[in-house]
């Protein structure tokens, strides 16, 4: 297989995820506004949690739990982008056919 | 600015649902017509590094951080419909899996952070690129100013939102979003900046000019 120029920002994307665990923990803009202006207490729960605030479940390990759900969401984000643009872009093959 | 649930009223939630929804189904036609072979892993690549990006939340002033969104960087090499679609996805994901975002607010934010962002930075790259001229520089500085301005813009948008869902009143929700993302704009000019160069050196062909 030919080594391609997207690869490396692949992989790079991926050293972004493991790098995750060093993220400021600041609120961030909109979350320190909302606490400034007296308005956060109106946030509700997510009525369910799947890997909630990009913490795996069950792993003691903060940073390696952070580290495991960046991977994981890096990955399942190239693929459903890449099959998705690949879709759309078939759709218009098999019409011009 | 991941909007959770509880900070827009119904009508707002649903208005901003209803309009993303027509604007991402027309989206879908827009890059179905435009979107070339080369660039379908460009787009995925794409997505990858700013939903990772996102992660990585950095200091502004006064113990607040702020992260990419990446919007600007996607509709620059993509264009905005294309970078629509990436944005999308991302929050959809970020919302289902990682619970940031509201399930009722995600109309709310793929319009703000999808729409707005990829749109205003955008038609100021292209401004700037016909100000310019279409090289390095105008690139450069279209991409630099139009990243900023979106992450202002997608806020300004946010606080709009609030206010019309009684949220906050305008004049405390305006300018306290408009203030504090002017400053994390910065960083997303930062990153975009530095993007933009790494892929003028590395593949100046993905730059070429997008139709809208």
């Amino acid at each position: 297989m030919k080594w391609k120029w997207w690869y490396f920002a692949l992989i790079l994307s991926v050293l972004l995820a493991v790098l995750s665990p060093l993220a400021s923990s600041s609120p961030d803009g909109l979350e320190r506004v909302a606490e400034d202006k007296g308005f956060i207490e109106k946030a509700d729960s997510a009525p369910f949690q799947v890997i909630a605030d990009y913490v795996f479940p069950g792993i003691e390990n903060e940073a390696l739990a952070t580290i495991l759900a960046g991977i994981i969401g890096t990955a399942v984000i190239f693929g459903v982008v890449y099959g998705l643009a690949w879709l759309i872009r078939s759709r218009r093959s098999a019409q011009a056919e | 600015m991941h909007i959770p649930d509880g900070f827009l009223n119904v009508a707002t939630a649903a208005t901003t649902y209803a309009a993303s929804t027509g604007g991402i189904s027309y989206a879908v036609k827009e890059v179905n017509k435009n979107l070339k072979e080369k660039q379908v892993p460009l787009m995925g690549v794409l997505a990858a590094f700013i939903f990772a990006a996102q992660m990585l939340n950095f200091q502004v002033i006064g113990g607040t951080s702020g992260h990419l969104i990446g919007a600007a960087l996607a509709a620059i090499l993509l264009g905005p419909w294309a970078a629509v679609l990436i944005m999308t996805c991302v929050l959809i994901a970020q919302c289902l899996i990682f619970q940031d975002g509201g399930l009722l607010a995600l109309g709310a934010n793929i319009f703000n952070m999808a729409f707005i962002a990829s749109f205003s930075a955008y038609f100021i790259y292209k401004l700037f690129t016909s100000l310019f001229g279409d090289n390095k520089k105008g690139r450069l500085i279209g991409g630099v100013v139009g990243a900023w301005a979106s992450v202002l813009l997608a806020s300004i948008a946010c606080a709009i939102e609030l206010a019309i869902s009684g949220t906050s009143p305008w004049q405390v929700v305006l300018p306290a979003m408009g203030g504090i993302h002017a400053l994390i704009g910065i960083g997303e000019a930062i990153i975009t900046g530095a993007a933009l160069s790494l892929v003028m050196v590395a593949r100046a062909d993905l730059l070429q000019p997008q139709k809208a």
